[in-house]
């Protein structure tokens, strides 16, 4: 009976987690750009910008059916366990690797978890800006140190750096709804630490190495905020 | 089986022998060329001519389906091009719910109206309706920053991609003396006629092409392509005047009509991506770009056609 109730809930996360990918796709048609990286099965961190909630279904959708099932992300445990309906995504259909993000309630040091989860195997999504970048004015917040210490206590993960571009546009903060509109999550080069390379230097590097994967055009930049521009 | 079904089939057999024709050409000149695929232009060729199986295969369905098929196919493609076009528009969060209601309240209100045959209603929600409404919702929640911009461009994409795309399904509920139940027709001569004079266009400007027609929009688009591009495909249409309720000449008339319309289209599309620095609208049809790139000659010759052929031919 028990082991019929877990090959059912199996059943169902998988059925769910075909119709989240499907409805991503419905809504924003997202397609990967792979600009110095290719879709292939090799063990990576893919570390993003994060302005949506939606964020890391997206790179899910983005990335080719034979890689997303060993890519996990990583994700707040405050949010995602807080009912049945969330935990059920979050563990059952995307297999997130659930940190504390505060000093309380937490089980085990997320770093611990992190690298448990790399040494499983498995490649990761994380969001090292910590938060949803909620402010149009500023690309990307500062990043935490998280991905500088799996780079240096896993040196042979390749890091590559993720730019997802129009989600904040198609689900702004506290709506409900989506908006239709294209998305594209761009892969960059894989990057790691170099040796002797102190975190401050690697976060800089991570942080521009983003920042150079955003799209050049889109919509009209109106004066003060330019998003995507380059000014040249 | 019905007359207008023989005509349909007739016509589906030849779309069928003018794909199989251009699929055969396209892979002789890889063998001939490149066969390990490494000519780029080859390739995308073959590409493009790949997706048109698809797009005619959709297409057949639909008017096989009828009018609801037809309307359904329509709805759809003006979802994905509203999308494609609001993706470029200037916005702000407070237009969310404005955009959420062009897409799910005016997209679909409008292709029923189309279904119910509510011609007075159809002819104007868009441009009286969603026009005036629309705005408001962005604007109660007090964000004035770039308003008239942002006004500007939903309405903008709206009327193209909406309304004027709701014009091709609109030529079912046309009621011509004589042209019963065969109404379908229109749609295939409509979208026959101006995709073979983009696909002329474009091959008599590989040819012949020399003098660019606006060098600073559109560096593809020649003089010779044009001429060449809208005579070809405008005696095409008079060929194919026996499925219309046009005379040869009348036939003619309309296809240089439509043919000429889409080229503005294309060349007026063409200036809005470059000003917003892209160089498809979108990427899900493969080889050809997005669904305005594909469409964007079809959605400005459908109101044109809909209105001279219901000006002097229907009785609605």
């Amino acid at each position: 009976m028990i082991r019929l109730k877990t090959a059912a809930r199996a059943f169902a996360a998988k059925t769910m987690g075909h119709a989240i990918v499907f409805f991503a796709w419905l809504v924003t048609a997202v397609r990967g750009i792979w600009e110095g990286s290719e879709p292939v099965p090799v063990q990576r961190v893919y570390f993003a910008n994060h302005t949506s909630n939606g964020d890391f279904v997206l790179i899910w959708t983005a990335l080719p059916s034979r890689l997303r099932r060993r890519t996990r992300a990583v994700a707040a445990a405050d949010y995602w366990l807080t009912n049945g309906w969330r935990s059920f995504i979050g563990r059952d259909v995307f297999n997130t690797v659930l940190i504390y993000r505060g000093e309380e309630g937490r089980d085990v040091d997320p770093m611990e978890k992190i690298l448990e989860a790399v040494d499983g195997g498995d490649s990761l999504i994380i969001f090292p800006e910590g938060k949803r970048n909620m402010d149009p004015e500023v690309p990307l917040l500062p990043l935490k140190s998280g991905i500088y210490n799996i780079s240096a206590k896993r040196p042979e993960v390749e890091m590559v750096p993720v730019w997802i571009e129009n989600l904040n546009r198609v689900l702004p903060k506290g709506k409900l709804v989506p908006v239709p509109l294209l998305c594209t999550v761009t892969f960059g080069r894989p990057m790691a630490v170099r040796a002797g390379e102190t975190r401050e230097d690697f976060l800089a590097r991570a942080g521009e190495a983003l920042l150079a994967l955003r799209p050049q055009a889109g919509p009209q930049a109106t004066a003060g905020q330019a998003p995507g521009e380059v000014q040249g | 089986m019905s007359a207008a079904a023989v005509d349909l089939i007739k016509l589906l057999f030849g779309v069928l022998g003018v794909l199989v024709l251009a699929t055969a050409v396209g892979r002789v000149l890889r063998e001939q060329v490149a066969p390990d695929r490494s000519n780029p232009g080859i390739e995308n060729l073959n590409a493009r001519i790949d997706a048109w199986w698809g797009m005619a295969a959709l297409l057949g369905l639909a008017f096989l389906a009828g009018k609801t098929g037809v309307i359904v196919l329509f709805g759809f493609i003006s979802f994905a091009a509203l999308r494609e076009v609001l993706t470029l528009t200037t916005k702000r969060e407070a237009d969310h719910w404005a955009l959420f209601g062009a897409f799910f309240v005016v997209l679909p209100v409008q292709f029923w109206l189309v279904w119910d045959e509510w011609y007075g209603f159809y002819s104007i929600f868009v441009p009286v309706y969603a026009f005036l409404l629309l705005p408001v919702v962005s604007v109660l929640s007090g964000d004035t920053r770039d308003a008239f911009v942002r006004i500007a461009e939903t309405q903008w994409a709206l009327m193209i991609c909406v309304y004027c795309v709701s014009h091709v399904p609109a030529l079912l509920t046309l009621r011509i003396e004589g042209y019963e139940g065969r109404e379908v027709l229109l749609i295939a001569w409509l979208v026959i006629v101006v995709q073979i004079s983009d696909v002329l266009q474009y091959t008599w400007g590989k040819l012949l092409g020399r003098t660019k027609v606006a060098p600073t929009v559109s560096p593809s688009k020649t003089w010779e392509g044009l001429v060449g591009g809208v005579v070809s495909a405008s005696l095409i249409g008079t060929a194919l005047y026996w499925i219309t309720p046009f005379s040869p000449w009348q036939a003619l008339g309309m296809a240089l009509a439509v043919t000429a319309m889409g080229f503005f289209g294309g060349l007026v599309l063409s200036a809005i991506k470059r000003d917003r620095g892209v160089k498809d609208w979108g990427h899900l049809i493969a080889g050809h770009g997005g669904f305005i790139d594909r469409m964007d000659s079809v959605v400005f010759a459908a109101p044109i056609f809909f209105h001279l052929t219901r000006y002097f031919w229907s009785a609605v």
